[in-house]
């Protein structure tokens, strides 16, 4: 089922005539209304008619986290006030937050982007979703509610928690659809369980749409089981209209990424060109095509992702990235070969006997250490097995990141045990 | 008449084998024989104790990893060659040895060795037949 088919199975060949169109109008609405931009063009020497190809988009400037931070609250506002109708913002790691506007027709706009998605999994307006997202200054919960209002669907806007009420409102109301944390979903089973509800026989849930936090495909498959129902993976962040600018198919294979609304790049983070080949990983860069209160030019998402080369089945054209595996601002190099640490990650998650604790040390050799705690019960006393088990994460690591790594087995618990974003790479050489 | 070994894992950091072994002294355990196999990155820490079974718990409780594995306990004359010839049985036998150590102390005449093969029934009949006294837990752990 499709919202827009035209607009989502539109040939390659117009896909691009209407980007690069879109393309010309943005960088000459930019030129024209937000100094920042004025100004980078001329530190440059780009002029707006410089961009007539796609391929030119590499002559733009790039916009930044900074930038936003440094044009903070509105130095990045392209329409008169009157015109911008909802703010939002989206709060860093560091210091201040960024404000993000919207005009109507931004509104407008992300809301139909949104219904796109939800269209794709298989929602009608017979459906009722449960919105258990934080409504409020972060984008995630209003354009839910927005796109799923288009499609017509019965919408719960419950926000998070209160687990009792939700599991009650599901049972009441014949919830179909839940957009909520995959923490939340996790916790929810765990709750129903105690309470002697079962999710598959108990409540009429299809699917859910999980997302406002990093999550493993193993954590995916784990939620579908509970629950007995799809989860789908989606990609938006607010400096791009919010949730929705990419996600995925009934394929289930890789995130459509609405490419009459973005631009899309996939950057070296290092040397800032494009990588070589379509299908190569790298930073995803964006440009908003189709935003008028507040559009960026190559904006720097530090997500890590690729594109996926090729059609998809189920017949969008729309190109598909990958689940980000990392942020831009974690790679370091080693040797010369660019590493992310979700890298080495995956693969320590994907070997059994270790536990999820590691650290990385790079040394002023620029040699590179990988420790990683034992699991207890992989200990039988054999020392074979200790041996295999430490040449099996060698080989693994060193098929993954092209540099041998020395790995070091650890007992369990003698790593700082990390919670969110954790420092997880010690860096000698900088010492 | 197999006898209980513990092994700890260990990692490499300063100070941990002696740690291990405090807190077996300050439990009361006596160690009757020790050995270390360890690479660059990490080692394996081998016992035979006065009470294994209390041994293990006492170490777990302060987060070691341990394991308990049934080992061989032999008697070999003390002379050159005793140890060779128990080996030359076993290889006769076709037998893997995995690791030898001997013990700290000895029992009169006789040096007290512990082996570990892949299989050890066979093994345990392989020496039996060949006339190697082998020595029973109680032997072992009070030696
Ligand atoms: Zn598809």
């Amino acid at each position: 089922m499709f919202w827009n088919k035209e607009i989502e199975t539109l040939s390659r060949k117009k896909l691009e005539e209407l980007q690069i169109d879109r393309l010309k109008k943005t960088v000459k609405k930019v030129y024209d209304k937000v100094p920042f931009y004025k100004n980078k063009f001329m530190e440059t020497g780009i002029k707006p008619q410089d961009i007539q190809s796609l391929k030119d988009v590499t002559k733009l400037p790039f916009t930044t986290n900074d930038d936003l931070r440094a044009n903070f609250p509105d130095g990045l506002v392209a329409v008169p006030k009157g015109q911008i109708i909802r703010l939002h913002t989206s709060s860093g790691t560091t210091g201040k937050p960024k404000a993000l506007f919207f005009s109507k027709k931004d509104v407008d706009v992300a809301a139909d982007q949104m219904a796109r998605c939800l269209i794709m999994s298989g929602m009608t307006s017979e459906d009722i979703l449960q919105n258990m997202m934080t409504y409020g200054l972060f984008t995630g919960a209003l354009v839910m509610h927005y796109g799923a209002e288009k499609v017509g669907c019965l919408v719960i806007p419950a926000g998070p928690g209160n687990s009792e009420r939700q599991i009650s409102l599901m049972q009441d109301f014949g919830t179909t659809t839940l957009h909520i944390t995959p923490s939340y979903a996790l916790y929810l089973a765990d709750i129903m369980e105690s309470m002697g509800i079962d999710p598959i026989k108990d409540l009429k849930l299809k699917r859910a749409f999980v997302g406002s936090e990093p999550y493993t495909e193993e954590t995916r498959k784990k939620i579908e089981a509970l629950y007995d129902i799809d989860v789908y993976n989606s990609y938006g962040l607010s400096e791009m209209n919010g949730p929705g600018v990419g996600f995925e198919c009934g394929e289930k294979h890789g995130m459509h990424l609405w490419e009459d609304n973005y631009l899309v790049e996939i950057i070296d983070p290092q040397t800032l060109l494009p990588v070589k080949e379509e299908g190569q990983v790298g930073e995803l860069v964006l440009t908003s095509l189709n935003r008028e209160a507040m559009p960026l030019l190559r904006y720097r998402t530090r997500d890590i992702t690729s594109i996926i080369p090729g059609k998809c089945p189920c017949g969008r054209t729309h190109r598909r990235i990958n689940r980000i595996t990392g942020r831009s601002d974690d790679m370091f190099i080693i040797r010369g070969v660019n590493v992310f640490p979700q890298q080495i990650e995956r693969i320590l998650m994907s070997t059994q006997r270790v536990g999820k604790n590691y650290q990385i040390v790079l040394d002023a050799l620029d040699d590179i250490t990988v420790r990683v705690e034992i699991s207890k019960d992989m200990f039988d006393g054999n020392m074979e097995h200790l041996v295999d088990l430490q040449k099996e994460i060698t080989g693994k690591l060193k098929a993954e990141i092209l540099v041998t790594p020395k790995v070091e087995l650890l007992e369990p618990g003698s790593l700082p045990s990390f919670e969110g974003k954790a420092k997880r790479v010690i860096d000698k050489r900088k010492l | 008449m197999k006898v209980k070994q513990i092994s700890i894992f260990l990692e490499n950091k300063k100070g941990r084998l002696y740690e291990a072994l405090q807190v077996l002294g300050e439990a009361n355990i006596n160690i009757r024989a020790l050995s270390i196999a360890d690479t660059a990155e990490y080692g394996i820490l081998r016992l035979i104790v006065s009470e294994p079974d209390r041994a293990k718990k006492v170490l777990q409780k302060v987060n070691f990893v341990v394991q308990e594995n049934d080992v061989i306990a032999i008697c070999v004359s003390d002379q050159p060659g005793g140890l060779s010839h128990v080996l030359n049985i076993l290889q006769q036998a076709e037998m893997n040895v995995e690791y030898v150590y001997a013990f700290v102390q000895k029992k009169g005449e006789k040096a007290v060795v512990v082996l570990r093969t892949e299989k050890l029934e066979p093994a345990i009949k392989a020496l039996e037949k060949a006339g190697i006294q082998i020595l029973k837990e109680k032997e072992v752990y009070c030696i």
